[in-house]
């Protein structure tokens, strides 16, 4: 679904990321690991084309998206969780929702949405800004949801959230895993990753230096976690 | 307290010009992060707008009041796609020495179609005053204040109301997020750059019937406009409005009250909501 092959970019003269190869395949979940600043972000950004890939290619559904805009790029599929989550605070939840246009196939109905995100429901007339933290991720994980992205790239979807708003964000990327939708996650919380993903990817300095299985993650915890300096 | 409502309510006038050019430049600045320094040249080009269309075409105010902000609209879209656009991508301060000059040229080319001198203009659409039994009020300026509400509240409906009103609030508050989600924010800078200078133009043809009409009269007053709009917050629409009418009147009161203090109350209300809430009465801080 989702192939970046030898992706490198820089910001000014620092390099963030250095030939950066992986896949991502229909209904796969994919994290990527690794501390602050390895570029974990700036991989996501050059996969929505809102940073300038210096080199390489990030190809979706058999499509080379190099010479295709940020706006292109989201109207062909790629959704994207912001790791702020992106939340505009003057317009309305319901606003915020429906401001990507839903133009795939597989785009969720508003009543899906909301019966998935009741909480969304009960809020839809509430500007965004005044939402809790958590129900800014289920806003900014609902509105890519409901455009029918077939890709979701999640910038640290839990990192900073109540460990029942986590279970319930481990659940809707496993109901959208079975909808045969790809995501790359970005995640430090381990646990939470190896209940979810397939695979991972430890990046360091902007390379990938591991590629990890499940099992792997779950026996080398303490070590990894040490790695990350968490 | 005849003269305090008096005053109250000329001040109400003055702002109804701040809210119209507030508007505009708060648009143009929120969708392009241009600081447009022409604005005050395009508020002048309205009003001698329609001084030209009557001495030249014999055409009244109405004409002037619906043809004039078109064609200075379609104007400003041809030197926003000509001139302004190729320096988006470059640092705000290419496009602020351009605006700028755009208006010293337009203001040094009226000078020397028309002279330094103000121009008549007696097509009021509505003359003589009402009494009100502690004062009179012209009948001209209440329209003036009329329309300019009805015109705000339009602007305001129209950016709450519909799709294009919510990408535009969408694309002020983050450029580069909304294209991640899907809407080509560029294809809406030229019509809102457009829209901004529509309604510069339309406060120009307003003040025509009221003001001197001379080359002058944009560079005066945009001054304060400049400062309306960072008291109302940068790039906020309805701060840009809320601030043009507070600040119209508290500078007529502060007339009445503190002479002295006339020229610089507004500065002075500048400094104080900056250091209390630096972006603004209704901004907000910055996101990329």
């Amino acid at each position: 679904m989702l192939d970046i092959t030898g992706v490198s970019a820089s910001y000014g003269e620092a390099r963030v990321l250095d030939e950066v190869t992986l896949q991502v395949g229909d209904g796969e979940v994919v994290t990527l690991v690794g501390r602050n600043g390895a570029g974990k972000t700036t991989l996501l950004r050059c996969v929505m084309g809102l940073h300038r890939a210096m080199t390489g290619r990030v190809v979706f559904a058999g499509r080379d998206l190099t010479a295709v805009p940020p706006h292109r790029r989201a109207r062909l599929g790629i959704g994207y969780v912001p790791d702020d989550r992106g939340i505009y605070a003057g317009l309305s939840v319901e606003e915020n929702l429906t401001l990507p246009p839903a133009t795939l196939a597989s785009a969720w109905p508003l009543p899906r949405i909301y019966d998935t995100f009741p909480v969304l429901a009960t809020r839809r007339r509430l500007p965004g800004g005044k939402l809790s933290g958590g129900e800014h991720q289920m806003l900014a994980l609902a509105r890519v949801l409901r455009t029918g992205a077939r890709v979701l790239l999640c910038d640290e979807p839990t990192e900073g959230l109540a460990p029942i708003i986590v279970d319930r964000i481990g659940e809707i990327l496993r109901e959208v895993k079975r909808d045969g939708v790809a995501v790359l996650l970005v995640e430090q919380n381990l646990r939470f990753a190896a209940t979810v993903a397939d695979r991972h990817y430890l990046l360091a300095q902007g390379r990938i230096v591991e590629s990890l299985r499940n099992a792997e993650v779950r026996q080398r915890e303490g070590e990894l976690l040490a790695y990350l300096g968490l | 307290m005849t003269s305090f409502l008096q005053q109250a309510f000329n001040g109400l006038v003055s702002g109804s010009f701040y809210a119209l050019l507030a508007l505009g430049l708060a648009v143009i600045f929120g969708m392009l992060r241009v600081v447009n320094f022409a604005h005050g040249a395009i508020y002048t080009l309205g009003a001698f707008g329609a001084v030209w269309l009557a001495d030249s075409a014999g055409l009244g105010f109405w004409w002037a009041l619906l043809l004039v902000p078109v064609a200075l609209a379609i104007a400003g879209t041809l030197a926003e796609r000509l001139l302004i656009h190729r320096l988006l991508a470059l640092d705000p301060l290419y496009n602020f020495l351009l605006t700028f000059g755009i208006a010293l040229v337009c203001q040094d080319l009226l000078r020397m179609r028309y002279g330094s001198h103000s121009q008549p203009y007696e097509h009021a659409p509505v003359t003589g005053s009402f009494d009100l039994g502690l004062f009179e009020f012209p009948r001209y300026q209440v329209f003036t204040l009329g329309l300019s509400v009805v015109v705000c509240l339009a602007v305001w409906l129209l950016l709450t109301r519909t799709r294009i009103g919510t990408i535009v609030r969408a694309a002020i508050e983050r450029p580069e997020l909304t294209r991640a989600f899907g809407i080509d924010t560029g294809r809406w800078v030229t019509p809102v750059f457009g829209f901004g200078v529509g309604l510069a133009a339309l406060a120009g043809v307003l003040a025509a019937p009221m003001r001197a009409v001379n080359s002058g009269m944009g560079a005066d007053l945009i001054i304060t406009v400049f400062a309306v709009v960072v008291i109302g917050g940068l790039g906020s629409v309805f701060g840009s409005v809320v601030a043009g009418f507070t600040i119209g009147m508290l500078a007529a009161l502060g007339n009445l009250y503190f002479p002295v203090l006339s020229q610089t109350s507004v500065y002075l209300l500048m400094a104080v909501v900056l250091l209390i809430r630096p972006a603004g009465l209704f901004g907000k801080e910055e996101h990329v």
